[in-house]
């Protein structure tokens, strides 16, 4: 596991690394530069200005030159300024992700629970199975923000249950919760069926080997060969389909928070993008992307954790 | 199990049924003497009626029109992409196969890569590339589909370089190829002749899946305001205008979601239908 370790950390830095080097190029081709804005709000800028500007902040040195500057300067924790928010960037991020985070975590959590609840009962009771793969089918073809915009219409415009989006200014964990439930069930909702469709598929393949049989013909009882023979064995195929969705997992809470209009790392890339913001949106890129290449590690651990025998094969 | 059949008719139903309204909207935009383009505001959120069968939006603008002009775009885009994606994957695949050593391991750590990060930021970041920059025409709505198509097959070919890699490694080593290169059929003939035509089921899937990917990701960008810029319509941006109004317009929301998830459902379908079943 250390060995694991060892290897891919410096392999997620490197990830990074040439992620935010194509990301400065591409941003390096977005309309709206610093100079040319300002150039736009303030009509007595004249070029000469500007080409002094250019020099002052080193925007007349190459692209590499200045994605250098940028990553060295990154490294030793200068994150630098916010021009939309008017702060240093670092004090927008984290906020951003830490109301990520916590509809992420909600959210997998609850997936992952329905998701193999459902998958279990697809593979032990096969008249299930067609209603479990019809509702996996319909939930991979619905788009997230449609789905988001439809518990709206529902809960919050027609019952007014709970609010249409947004986060609380104030109150406790009750009123952060209410705010909480929609997004949750969007992202949630988006995300079981893939689930439940791998642990059927793996529970079913579980339930063949000869060591069920073997349990049976000894007479343990179905729940038990579900619970303690079936699910422990199923749970290193399904650990691997959580690595592997922890993409799309994360950009499911993107698009689900700009539905909801909340705040976090989804509203906050967009918003920056949008608004010429060019350092928080590379910032935000990569701390999203590092976010889920180390989700992703952590997954593959479990599922070493889990399966002594993969360390030795790798 | 049983039932592919029919899981690879209703998809091709699905898709031939709203290709066809993809191919009405002109018609059906004479017929009832709308433009899909042009405001109404007399007319604004108007229920349906013999004018406007589903009603007109918060312009004015004819709902079923727009929906069929924005099936054009969808459609456009995923089979574009879709083609696109196959056509960089099954060259890359094939030459991570044929090659293989530190071309094919550079490829697939690439691909490792790509599918490991989070698509939508780096989608939305691409999207608002200048199109000139990336030598595309600025503005106007075709130029929009062309800038989506090139950033979907950026990220598209990796699935589909994936299967055709694993496929070309499988015929590869196969007798009947083995005994053509010992024949001494040339290399390029051997991959064209042989290979080639051997990873058409793979691709087919390969393929659908892309298409429901890359209208689901129109459709995304689109409604992030990333993608086909209004007036021009598409089934995401009709989305995003739904949701401002969905305290006094919540119907609207309802037919451009429904279309969405009736496309990507079909394309689904189709490749669900496609795949050999092993078990």
């Amino acid at each position: 596991m250390a060995r694991m370790i060892a290897w891919r950390v410096p392999q997620i830095a490197a990830t990074l690394a040439i992620l935010s080097l194509a990301a400065f190029l591409a941003i390096g081709a977005m309309p709206g530069d610093p100079i040319s804005l300002a150039m736009m709000a303030d009509p007595r800028l004249g070029p000469a200005d500007v080409e002094r500007m250019r020099a002052l902040h080193g925007l007349d040195q190459p692209l590499l030159l200045r994605w250098w500057a940028w990553a060295t300067g990154v490294l030793r924790g200068e994150f630098g300024y916010s021009r939309l928010f008017a702060r240093p960037a670092a004090e927008v991020l984290w906020p951003a992700l830490r109301g990520s985070l916590v509809l992420l975590g909600t959210a997998l959590a609850l997936a992952a629970g329905l998701g193999i609840g459902a998958g279990m009962l697809a593979a032990l009771r096969p008249r299930w199975r067609g209603a479990v793969d019809a509702v996996a089918l319909l939930s991979q073809a619905l788009p997230a923000f449609w789905l988001g915009i439809l518990l709206i219409i529902l809960f919050a415009v027609t019952l007014g249950w709970l609010p249409a989006g947004g986060a609380p200014d104030a109150g406790g964990v009750a009123e952060a919760a209410r705010f909480l439930v929609l997004p949750v069930a969007t992202l949630a909702i988006a995300h079981l069926a893939a689930y439940a469709r791998h642990t059927a598929a793996a529970m079913a393949e579980v339930l063949r080997a000869p060591w069920i049989t073997a349990a049976r013909a000894r007479g343990a009882p179905e729940s038990r060969i579900a619970f303690r023979h079936a699910l422990p064995n199923a749970a290193v195929p399904l650990l691997s389909i959580l690595a592997l969705d922890a993409g799309a997992l994360v950009s499911g809470a993107l698009i689900t928070e700009t539905v909801f209009a909340r705040p976090g790392m989804g509203k906050l890339l967009t918003d920056a993008v949008m608004g010429n913001d060019h350092n928080l949106a590379l910032l935000a890129l990569l701390l999203v992307a590092g976010t889920t290449l180390l989700a992703t590690l952590a997954a593959d651990l479990a599922q070493r954790g889990l399966d002594p025998r993969l360390g030795r094969e790798g | 199990m049983g039932g592919d059949a029919w899981r690879l008719r209703t998809g091709l139903a699905i898709l031939l049924l709203l290709a066809l309204a993809a191919l009405a909207a002109p018609g059906v935009a004479a017929l009832l003497g709308v433009d899909p383009e042009v405001p109404d505001i007399l007319a604004r959120q108007a229920g349906p009626s013999a004018a406007h069968p589903l009603g007109t939006d918060e312009l004015g603008r004819d709902i079923l029109v727009r929906l069929l002009v924005g099936a054009r775009v969808s459609l456009a885009v995923g089979i574009a992409a879709a083609l696109a994606s196959t056509v960089i994957g099954l060259a890359a695949g094939l030459l991570a196969a044929w090659r293989g050593g530190w071309v094919d391991a550079a490829l697939m750590r690439l691909a490792d890569g790509l599918l490991a990060l989070p698509a939508l930021p780096l989608l939305v970041l691409l999207a608002a590339m200048d199109p000139a920059a990336l030598g595309l025409p600025r503005g106007g709505a075709l130029s929009d589909v062309l800038r989506i198509v090139l950033i979907l097959a950026l990220f598209g070919w990796v699935g589909v370089a994936r299967l055709a890699r694993a496929a070309a490694i499988s015929v590869l080593a196969r007798d009947h190829v083995r005994a053509a290169r010992a024949l001494g059929v040339g290399e390029a003939r051997l991959l064209r002749r042989h290979v080639v035509p051997a990873l058409g089921a793979p691709l087919a899937v390969a393929a659908s899946l892309a298409v429901a990917g890359a209208i689901l990701a129109e459709s995304t960008l689109s409604f992030l305001g990333l993608g086909i810029q209004p007036p021009a319509s598409s089934w995401g941006n009709m989305l995003a205008n739904a949701q401002d109004l969905v305290f006094s317009a919540p119907m609207a929301a309802l037919w451009p979601g429904l279309a969405i998830a009736l496309a990507v459902a079909g394309a689904m379908l189709v490749a669900d239908g496609l795949r050999p079943r092993s078990g």
